[in-house]
C-alpha cells in the first residue's frame, strides 16, 4: 500500500536518506532498525510527508497508487490521520499538558470525521477500550501527567487510530518505557495490526523489540537500507557485515554464553570499530566502508548494488555481488 | 538564523543602543553645558543651536536629557549590581543548604518582595536626607529578593544534575560546588533577569527623582525633569514629553531585550508561547 | 580482611508531597530490607525495571543520602556514621558513573577540569599526569582534555565520565545504567572498556541496569530487584540457567531476540 522507490532526502550536499526503497503491504508489520543518526526517523517522516522545509526529496513515493513525492502539504494533509498516522517516542511531549485526555482524542473525531460530541465521546471510549486503557470513563477527565508513561503511550495510539489509518508509523514507541511496559505496548501494536488489517512500521534501535514486533525488517546505516528480509531470518543469519556487527555487539543470553574464557578473563563482546561518521563525512561508496571489518579495496569509492540473497532477502554489499 | 532576530530583540537592542549611546556620548560631549542657564532664551523652540529647544531656565534640553540618561543608568547599574550580587549570593546559599535555612531565606525574601521601594526610599531619606544614594540603595534593596528567587530556582535545578552528583562523589564541598558548577550554570537566567531589572530600576529611579528622593539639583534626571515640567504642562508640554519619551525608550528597550534574551535561552518558553 | 562493601538490611522511605494541607503526604518505600556483600575485584549486577529502587540503592552506597534503617559498610566503615570530612576523604576510594552521558559532565568546564575534580577535592599531587593517564586508560588522547563535553559523542562522553571515576584509583565503581543510553555498537565498546579496567585495575563494581543480558555479560553475581525488594540473587550463570522467580524469567524473555 505504501511504496518508496529510490527516495533520497538531502540537506545541502549531505543526504539524510539515500536511494531508499521500501514497500509495505496491507496488514504487514515492518521493522526499521539502525543506530542513532542512521535515518530511521527521517524515513518515518518521509512516509508522513513531514520532512523539514529545508530538505530536498527525490524519488517516488506512492500511497495506495497515488504519487506523493512532489505532493503539496494540502494533499498530504488529506492522507495523514486517515491513511497514515504516526506516534512518537516521548509520549509526554506529544500530549497537550493542559488538555484532558478525552478532549485530546475527541477533537480529531469531531473535526475530521464530523462526529457529534456525544458520538465522539462514545467512539473515544471504544478506542480507549481497544488500546487497553483500564476504566476509560475516568480517563476522559484526566490530564496527561496523571497517568503513567505506558498509559500515555496507549492514549497516543488511540489518538493515532481515530481516523482508522491503514498504516501506523511508530517511531521508537517503547524507548522511553521500561522493559515490562514496553513488551505490553509491542503486543498491543501487533494485535491492533492483526485485528484492523493495519500495516505497521515499527522504528527502533532495540533489536529485541523489533524482533518481537515485526515480520519483516529493514536495517539502516548512514541513510541507506543495507539489508531487508523476514525478521527471524535476518536476525538468525545476517548477510550484511554491518548487520552481523550489530547483532554480534548485542549481549545475548542465547548463543554466546557470558562468563570467563580459559585464561580466566571475561569474554569481550565483538565490536564494530570506530563510530558513525557525521552525514557530511559519509564515504561516497559503501556507507559502511571505513568501519567494515571485511572491506574490499574499492568499497569506499564504488557503491554496492542491492543483491537478492534469497527469495525476499536483499543485502547491499560488494561481497555479495550485484543486481537484485 | 532568522529565528534569532525576533522583532523584540531588534527593537529592544536598537532602543538600548540609542539610550546607552546618549549616555556614553555625554561623558565626552554635549551640545551645550547642561546646567548653563540663559534667562533671555527661555522656552526656545528647536533650532540649529538648541536641537530640542530650551527649558524654563533657558537650559539646553538635549544636553540635559543626555546627562540625565547617564545619571539614570549609573544609578540603575550600581543598584542592580549591588542588589543582584547580594540576591545571587543568598539564592546560592539557600539552594546549597536547603532545609529550614532555605525556607527562612526565601520567606524573608518574600517579605522583602512585598516591601515597596518607595517606602524604603522615604525611610532612608528621612534618616540620611534625600540624595542619589538613597535612590541607589532603595532600588538595590528591592532587587535582592528578585535575584535571590531567580537564582535559587535555577540553582535547585542544577543541584539535581548528574554532574553535581559526580562532584559530590568526588568529595567536593557545597561551597566549591556552588562556585564551580552552580554559579556558571545559573548565569544565563540571572543575566536575563538583570536586563529586565535594569529597566525596572530606570523606571524606579525616575519615580524617586520625580518625588525628589533621587538626583538633586542641578544634576539632571529624567524623573526630575518630568516633575519640574509638570507645573508648566499647558505652557510647554514638550518639557514633559521629552523626558517621558526617554524613560519609555529606556524601559521598553531593556524589557524587550530581556524578554528576547529569555526566549533565546529558553526554547521551551518560545514554543509554549506560540502554542 | 573484611569485605569491600557490605549492605546490611537497608530500607529507604520517601515522604511524597502532601496533596492537602491537612494531611501529611503518603510514605513510599523505595527499597526495603536489601542486603548483599561485595568482595574486592568482583562485579555485582543489579537488574530490575524502572522504579524498582536501583538508583536509590546506588545513592545509598555512594552516601548521597542515608538509609532509614540498616547500614552500608565500605571496607568495614559505616559510611553514614562518618564525619563529613572523613567521608569526603574516603570518597576517592568509591566512585560512580551515571546513566546520562549528556548530563553527567558540566558543559561549562573542559574535560580535563572535570576529570581532575576528584583529585582536586582530595588535594592529590601530579594532577596533570594522572588526568592524561586516565584519558589514555579509557581510550582517549591527552589533547582531548582541553576540549568541552559538547564536542564529544555520547560514547566518548561516557568514556570521559569513566576516566573521572577511575582517576583516584578507587577500589569500587558504581555504574548506574551506564550503557543504557548508548547505541548497541557503542554500548559493546563501553562494556569491553569496563571489563578491561576491572581486570587491569582490580576494581570491584556494582553494575546497575534494566537489561539482564547486559548485566550477565560482566557480572559475577546478579541481584534482581522488584518494587524495592531483592527477590532473587545468585551467581550469574546459575541465575540465567535456572531462574527461580517468575519475574526473572520475564526479564530473560524481554532481552531475548527470538520471540
Ligand atoms: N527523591 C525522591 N523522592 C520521592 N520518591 C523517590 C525519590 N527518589 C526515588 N523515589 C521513588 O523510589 C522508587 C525507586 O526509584 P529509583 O530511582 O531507585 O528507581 P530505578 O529502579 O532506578 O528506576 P529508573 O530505571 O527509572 O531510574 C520510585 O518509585 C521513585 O519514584
Ligand atoms: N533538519 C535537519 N537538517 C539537517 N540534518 C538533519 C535534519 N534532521 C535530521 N538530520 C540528519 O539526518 C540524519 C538521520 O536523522 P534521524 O532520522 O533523526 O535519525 P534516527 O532516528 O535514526 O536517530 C542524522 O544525521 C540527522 O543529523
Ligand atoms: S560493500 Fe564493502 S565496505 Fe561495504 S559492507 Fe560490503 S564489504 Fe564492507
Ligand atoms: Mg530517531
Ligand atoms: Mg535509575
Amino acid at each position: 500500500m505504501m511504496d518508496l522507490k529510490g527516495v533520497s532526502v538531502g540537506f545541502g550536499a549531505a543526504y539524510a536518506l539515500r536511494d531508499v526503497s521500501v514497500s509495505i503491504a496491507r496488514g504487514e508489520r515492518l521493522g526499521i532498525v539502525g543506530e542513532s543518526g542512521s535515518g530511521k526517523s527521517m524515513l518515518g517522516l518521509t512516509m508522513m510527508g513531514m520532512v523539514p522545509d529545508a530538505a530536498r526529496v527525490e524519488g517516488a513515493i506512492a500511497l495506495d497508487g497515488a504519487q506523493l513525492a512532489r505532493a503539496s502539504e494540502r494533499v498530504w494533509r488529506r492522507h495523514r490521520a486517515r491513511k497514515v498516522a504516526m506516534i512518537f517516542q516521548e509520549p509526554m511531549a506529544a500530549l497537550n499538558p493542559l488538555q484532558r485526555l478525552g478532549e485530546t482524542v475527541m477533537e480529531p473525531l469531531q473535526v475530521h470525521l464530523g462526529l457529534s460530541r456525544a458520538a465522539a465521546r462514545d467512539r473515544t471510549l471504544e478506542l480507549f477500550a481497544e488500546v487497553g486503557i483500564p476504566d476509560p470513563e475516568a480517563r476522559l477527565r484526566q490530564y496527561p501527567h496523571e497517568i503513567s508513561g505506558g498509559q500515555r503511550q496507549r492514549v497516543l495510539i488511540a489518538l493515532a487510530l481515530t481516523c482508522d489509518p491503514s498504516l501506523l508509523i511508530a517511531d521508537e514507541p517503547t524507548t522511553a518505557l521500561d522493559a515490562h511496559v514496553a513488551l505490553r505496548i509491542i503486543d498491543l501494536l501487533v494485535n491492533l495490526a492483526a485485528s484492523r488489517q493495519m500495516a505497521l512500521v515499527f522504528i527502533s534501535h532495540d533489536l529485541a523489540a523489533v524482533a518481537r514486533a515485526t515480520e519483516r525488517i529493514a536495517v539502516m546505516y548512514g541513510g541507506e537500507v543495507i539489508e531487508t528480509g523476514p525478521t527471524p531470518q535476518v536476525l538468525q543469519d545476517p548477510q550484511h557485515p554491518y548487520t552481523k556487527g550489530l547483532l554480534g555487539a548485542r549481549p545475548g543470553i542465547g548463543g554466546e554464553t557470558p562468563g570467563r574464557g580459559p585464561d580466566g578473563r571475561r569474554k569481550r563482546l565483538p565490536t564494530i570499530p570506530g563510530t558513525v561518521p557525521p552525514l557530511s563525512a559519509l564515504p561516497a561508496g559503501c556507507r559502511f566502508s571505513g568501519r567494515c571489518p571485511v572491506e574490499l579495496p574499492h568499497c569506499a569509492r564504488v557503491r554496492p548494488e542491492p543483491h537478492r540473497v534469497s527469495g525476499n532477502r536483499i543485502a547491499t554489499c560488494h561481497l555479495l555481488g550485484g543486481r537484485a | 538564523m532568522t529565528r534569532l532576530l525576533t522583532p523584540n530583540l531588534v527593537l529592544g537592542a536598537a532602543l538600548v543602543v540609542l539610550v546607552v549611546g546618549m549616555a556614553a556620548l555625554s561623558l565626552v560631549w554635549t551640545p551645550h553645558e547642561y546646567a548653563q542657564m540663559n534667562m533671555r532664551d527661555r522656552f526656545a523652540p528647536p533650532s540649529d543651536i538648541h536641537l530640542l529647544g530650551t527649558d524654563q531656565l533657558g537650559r539646553d534640553i538635549a544636553s540635559q536629557l543626555m546627562v540625565a540618561a547617564r545619571n539614570s543608568m549609573t544609578v540603575a547599574l550600581i543598584a542592580v549590581l549591588m542588589g543582584g550580587s547580594i540576591g545571587v549570593a543568598l539564592g546560592l546559599l539557600a539552594s546549597a543548604i536547603g532545609g529550614w535555612v532555605e525556607d527562612l531565606i526565601m520567606r524573608i525574601a518574600d517579605i522583602g518582595f512585598a516591601f515597596p521601594a518607595l517606602l524604603f526610599a522615604i525611610m532612608l531619606s528621612a534618616v540620611f536626607g534625600p540624595s542619589l544614594w538613597v535612590a541607589v540603595l532603595a532600588i538595590a534593596f528591592i532587587n535582592i529578593p528578585v535575584f535571590a528567587r531567580v537564582t535559587r530556582g535555577a540553582a535547585n535545578v542544577i543541584w539535581t544534575r548528574d554532574y553535581v552528583a559526580a562532584a559530590r562523589a568526588a568529595g567536593r564541598g557545597k561551597f566549591a560546588i556552588s562556585r564551580d558548577h552552580i554559579l556558571p550554570n545559573v548565569a544565563a537566567p540571572v543575566i536575563v533577569q538583570a536586563t529586565i531589572e535594569f529597566a525596572i530600576a530606570i523606571l524606579a529611579e525616575a519615580a524617586l527623582s520625580y518625588l525628589g528622593l533621587g538626583a538633586q539639583p542641578p544634576s539632571p534626571s529624567w524623573g526630575r525633569m518630568l516633575s519640574e515640567a509638570q507645573t508648566l504642562m499647558f505652557m510647554a508640554p514638550q518639557l514633559a514629553i521629552y523626558p517621558g519619551l526617554c524613560i519609555m525608550a529606556a524601559v521598553l528597550g531593556f524589557s524587550l531585550l530581556g524578554d528576547a534574551l529569555r526566549d533565546l535561552t529558553d526554547p521551551r518558553l518560545t514554543r509554549s508561547r506560540q502554542a | 580482611m573484611n569485605a569491600l562493601l557490605q549492605v546490611r538490611a537497608v530500607t529507604r522511605r520517601y515522604r511524597m508531597p502532601r496533596s492537602s494541607i491537612l494531611r501529611r503526604g503518603p510514605v513510599l518505600t523505595a527499597i526495603e530490607n536489601v542486603s548483599f556483600t561485595l568482595e574486592r575485584g568482583r562485579t555485582l549486577g543489579i537488574v530490575g525495571e524502572s522504579g524498582s529502587g536501583k538508583s536509590t540503592l546506588a545513592r545509598l552506597i555512594m552516601a548521597f543520602e542515608a538509609p532509614d534503617e540498616g547500614e552500608v559498610l565500605f571496607d568495614g566503615k559505616n559510611l553514614h556514621a562518618l564525619s563529613s570530612a572523613e567521608l569526603r576523604l574516603l570518597r576517592r576510594r568509591f566512585q560512580m558513573v551515571f546513566q546520562d552521558p549528556w548530563g553527567s559532565l558540566d558543559p561549562r568546564h573542559t574535560v580535563s577540569w572535570s576529570i581532575a575534580e576528584p583529585l582536586r577535592a582530595t588535594g592529590a599531587g601530579e594532577i596533570g599526569r594522572r588526568v592524561d593517564e586516565a584519558l589514555s586508560q579509557v581510550g582517549l588522547r591527552p589533547q582531548d582534555g582541553s576540549k568541552y563535553p559538547h564536542e564529544f559523542s555520547g560514547g566518548q562522553r561516557q568514556r570521559i565520565a569513566i576516566a573521572r571515576a577511575i582517576v583516584t584509583r578507587p577500589a569500587l565503581l558504581v555504574a548506574d545504567e551506564a550503557v543504557s543510553a548508548l547505541d548497541v555498537s557503542v554500548q559493546a565498546q563501553i562494556l569491553n572498556l569496563l571489563m578491561d579496567l576491572q581486570e587491569d585495575l582490580g576494581l570491584a563494581m556494582v553494575f546497575i541496569s534494566h537489561d539482564l543480558p547486559v548485566v550477565a555479560c560482566l557480572a559475577d553475581d546478579v541481584l534482581v530487584m522488584r518494587a524495592g525488594q531483592a527477590i532473587e540473587a545468585g551467581p550469574t550463570a546459575a541465575l540465567i540457567s535456572a531462574p527461580r522467580a517468575q519475574y526473572t524469567r520475564a526479564l530473560l524473555a524481554a532481552g531475548g531476540l527470538m520471540p
